[in-house]
């Protein structure tokens, strides 16, 4: 498996997604997984797949002993496998800015020289690809498409690409031509695509213009909390809390939700907002927040990490992800394991399977305050939410997803 | 001898328009006129019209042996009377048949029964007045909301004047018992229970279109010889169905009027006959008591009141409901009662129902929202709006029953009002009456003292002395008004408005 991010370290919801997934499936059994990711930072869990670090994979050959080694990358991988990886270095790389490993430096998150990222670990991707042995590949978004691909061509192995989001989500529908390019390429030469939602299988097969019987869509899932991520006591205020958590960008939607918020403020004085997170347009919804003449009751915490965000989760009343074009959108989820109900736009791929959520048009302002006012007045309908919602999204796991990956694997080896 | 008893519901509600939290306070009218004029005019197109001309076709053919019942909401009637009024003169036509047995229900089709008795009283004496008005016929048998019945409910049946109830034949009410006879109720046995046969009313109503039913297609000797082959002791085959079932359930492509139309024929063959309920409640007598513990309806897999108070939602929006009902007795603003009404409709509460599988099919089918927290949502907005108008007619600081004592007392003001006038007026009498004996005690007095002294003085005297008892008489009247002052605050104002 190609992944570009992997937990803890990760920065949106592809992290989360394809760690469950790979979990899932190992929970399934008869599996054995390798998952490359650019840069490990050596406190992944590793006990249900092998994790490669592109960073620690020659292009170059150096003559290092083996203490050398042990040394310099022992904990993030094996000088065994660094040495085999060397033997199978299919070029001469050396003009490339290699270290003394011969392996080149990775971000491992989403730099300004992104294409160039994607380039190289597509490269370091060939080597993989010759050194170890494997039924098939799959390849988790865009990023990690150019390596697929490449990976397919040396192997001859089939290729499945998963679609966790397209250009079009991100860009509101103006697609950046290389990255679509990109996106196109893969689909291409896919021999299978799993998407996370019917409405990315849409895209994909209408913008994508891909064959629908190649394209199969499996529902994200999420992973149960642990009991010390369910153990915050964050401090409430006394009044109501709704909460926005996510990038403040275009895609996301926030200025529907402080549209809404404007709304539910002029008549309810039982409510405080908040939108945690940070984005690029998070300045112009400050902005946008004072001009409504909320901005007393309009929080912006900034960009919240790890624990913060199960405590943010848990001292709120609402969670609200207004998202213009979400392929999936795990957070409502998480909200919901959290036991706080949840208003998501029917644009989003999770909207899909949840029923025990409200589900609002991202534009209607109208509609998004009525269920704030609605969840947050009447006690009946937040207990209702929050407790059937608990009760469907523990339903919702990740082994039931891992097993309808597997059953796609298995049609196309047998193809 | 054997007998089928029909009875055909209809009902429509009034659907709430879409009621954002911000129109709370500022917009008082809460109906989709659109959506209900839409609907009514679809279904009474489609079912009702042809299934009540078909009904009057199997009257005269039969030659009035064909009876049945039907039984109306005051809500569809108003719907009706307001977009299609000739199906008001349809009905009106089979009222005038004589055969066909109009039915007592509450006026909006609510859930009043279930916790409030003096509404569920008031709301079935209102659809009584409503159907005798429109049909000239006083209503025998009760037909409560989706047949929703209980032990508790029975006495009260009784004591509003019904001889029976029509309710469901629920599996697990009745056991080994079959629907086919009339019970009585256990907690009143002088009120007859007809109970709903589930299979032959299914067979029509759910089963007659499905071409999966390894009896399809039914036709109407073989559905005759089922009910003519039950046992010879089991006299009384209850039909009960939505009228809906014609034309709309199952379209008229499925024959389903000419299936109707042919029973008549086959069961006089067969020597079925056709009862009202209040026919096969005067010629049988109850084989037994029926005891229900529960409520049991005719709604949803378990057959009971899980359909409109299943969740917490739909607990909530009926109890805040049902919280302001004192109050708006006490009210007698003529919009707010018949928005009250409206409001107790059940269906508004169907449509909050969170069941999935089957049943949630189902509500899904007939609720013009698209998931029951949107349903759930809209109804409080609407009814927040409702209770704050109701908050406006008399401050809440006021306890109901203090309100209420205090509004008798003005309901009693006019007769009070009387009574003081009348009072005062004989007061009156009395001073004049006294000032009469005043005047007349000088001229006793005059000619005793000296009569012939001064005659031309008394011409000067008798002003005067016209003068003093009128002052006598205005003192006179000030403790009459004081006493009443005492008596009450209210008449007091209007006391001193006519002094």
């Amino acid at each position: 498996m190609f992944g570009w991010e992997f937990p803890p370290h990760i920065l949106g919801g592809l992290g989360t997604a394809s760690y469950g997934l790979t979990k899932g499936m190992w929970e399934c059994g008869d599996m054995d997984i390798t998952f490359v990711i650019p840069k490990p930072f050596g406190d992944e869990e590793k006990h249900f797949a092998n994790i490669i670090g592109m960073s620690q994979v020659p292009i170059a050959w150096r003559d290092v002993d083996r203490d050398y080694v042990e040394q310099r990358i022992g904990k993030l991988m094996s000088p065994e496998l660094y040495y085999r990886l060397r033997d199978h270095i299919y070029a001469d790389f050396n003009y490339m800015r290699t270290n003394d490993l011969g392996c080149l430096e990775f971000s491992g998150r989403y730099p300004d020289n992104l294409v160039e990222e994607i380039n190289n670990y597509s490269i370091c991707a060939g080597v993989i690809a010759r050194t170890l042995d494997f039924d098939i590949i799959h390849s988790h978004d865009w990023l990690t498409y150019p390596a697929g691909i490449h990976a397919k061509q040396v192997t001859g192995k089939p290729l499945v690409i998963h679609v966790h989001a397209t250009e079009f989500d991100r860009s509101r529908g103006k697609p950046n031509p290389t990255v679509f390019g990109i996106e196109k390429d893969g689909m291409n030469n896919a021999d299978h695509i799993i998407t996370v939602s019917n409405l990315t299988r849409d895209t994909v097969i209408n913008n994508y213009g891909i064959d629908p019987a190649k394209v199969t869509t499996v529902h994200n899932a999420v992973t149960p909390l642990t009991p010390e991520q369910m153990d915050v006591h964050p401090t409430k205020p006394k009044e109501k809390v709704v909460t926005f958590l996510g990038r403040i960008t275009m895609q996301k939607g926030p200025e529907y939700f402080v549209e809404a918020a404007a709304k539910v403020l002029k008549n309810n004085h039982n409510v405080r907002f908040v939108m945690a997170g940070s984005g690029d347009m998070m300045d112009k919804m400050i902005n946008l927040a004072a001009e409504r003449g909320i901005a007393d009751r309009f929080h912006f915490p900034g960009f919240q990490k790890g624990k913060q965000v199960y405590e943010m989760l848990k001292a709120s009343d609402v969670y609200v992800m207004p998202s213009v074009s979400e392929p999936f959108g795990i957070s409502p989820l998480e909200a919901m394991q959290m036991g706080v109900p949840s208003i998501i736009s029917k644009q989003s791929g999770c909207a899909e399977i949840l029923n025990n959520v409200i589900k609002t048009d991202y534009w209607d302002i109208d509609a998004m305050a009525d269920a704030i006012n609605s969840i947050v007045t009447y006690p009946a309908m937040y207990n209702q939410l929050r407790e059937d919602g608990l009760a469907e999204v523990n339903q919702i796991t990740w082994d039931k997803a891992g097993k309808k990956v597997i059953d796609i694997y298995n049609k196309v080896i047998n193809k | 001898m054997k007998a089928i008893c029909f009875y055909f519901q209809i009902h429509q509600p009034f659907r709430l328009k879409r009621y954002r939290f911000f129109d709370i306070g500022n917009d008082h009218y809460y109906y989709d006129d659109f959506a209900n004029d839409d609907i009514i005019t679809r279904i009474a197109q489609r079912s009702y019209i042809p299934a009540a001309e078909t009904l009057l076709q199997m009257i005269e053919e039969s030659n009035g042996k064909f009876k049945c019942a039907i039984s109306v909401t005051g809500t569809a009637l108003e719907q009706f009377e307001q977009y299609v009024p000739e199906f008001i003169d349809l009905l009106k036509k089979l009222a005038d048949t004589g055969c066909v047995e109009f039915l007592a229900e509450t006026n909006s089709h609510s859930l009043a029964s279930l916790n409030d008795p003096e509404e569920f009283a008031i709301q079935v004496r209102n659809h009584d007045m409503k159907i005798e008005r429109l049909f000239g016929q006083k209503t025998k048998v009760l037909r409560n909301t989706e047949l929703i019945y209980c032990d508790e409910m029975a006495p009260q049946i009784l004591g509003m004047g019904y001889k029976g109830v029509i309710t469901e034949g629920a599996k697990h009410i009745l056991g080994w018992k079959s629907p086919n006879y009339v019970y009585c109720a256990a907690s009143a046995p002088k009120l007859k229970i007809l109970l709903k046969n589930d299979k032959f009313s299914d067979d029509i109503s759910l089963r007659f279109s499905n071409p999966q039913w390894d009896q399809y297609p039914l036709n109407a000797d073989t559905y005759i010889n089922w009910i003519a082959d039950t046992p010879a002791e089991e006299q009384i085959i209850n039909l009960f169905m939505n009228m809906e079932v014609f034309g709309d359930f199952q379209p008229r492509e499925t024959g389903i009027f000419q299936f109707l139309a042919a029973l008549p024929r086959f069961a006089q063959e067969r020597g079925v006959e056709f009862w009202t309920p209040s026919t096969a409640i005067a010629k049988l007598k109850p084989v037994a008591e029926l005891s229900v513990m529960h409520p049991i309806s005719w709604s949803d897999e378990a057959r009971d009141t899980s359909a409109w108070l299943g969740n917490k939602l739909q607990n909530e929006a009926f109890n805040k409901l049902y919280s302001v009902a004192e109050r708006v007795r006490l009210c007698d603003d003529r919009r707010l009662k018949l928005d009250w009404e409206r409001l107790q409709s059940a269906d508004h509460f169907f449509y909050m129902s969170t069941k999935h599988m089957a049943d949630g099919t189902a509500h899904a089918a007939f609720s013009p929202y698209e998931t029951p927290f949107q349903a759930f949502t809209n109804y409080m907005n609407v009814l927040a709006d409702f209770i704050v108008r109701v908050e406006e007619q008399y401050p809440l600081s006021i306890e109901n029953e203090e309100l209420n004592a205090l509004l008798t007392t003005i309901r009693n003001q006019a007769t009070e009002i009387e009574a003081l006038t009348k009072e005062t007026e004989s007061m009156r009498k009395n001073i004049e009456h006294f000032n009469d004996e005043l005047k007349a005690a000088p001229a006793v007095e005059a000619p005793a003292e000296k009569a012939e002294k001064k005659a031309e003085k008394k011409a000067e005297k008798k002003p005067a002395a016209k003068k003093a008892p009128a002052k006598k008489a205005e003192k006179a009247k000030k403790p009459a008004a004081k006493k009443a002052a005492k008596k009450e605050a209210a008449p007091e104002k209007t006391e001193g408005e006519t002094k």
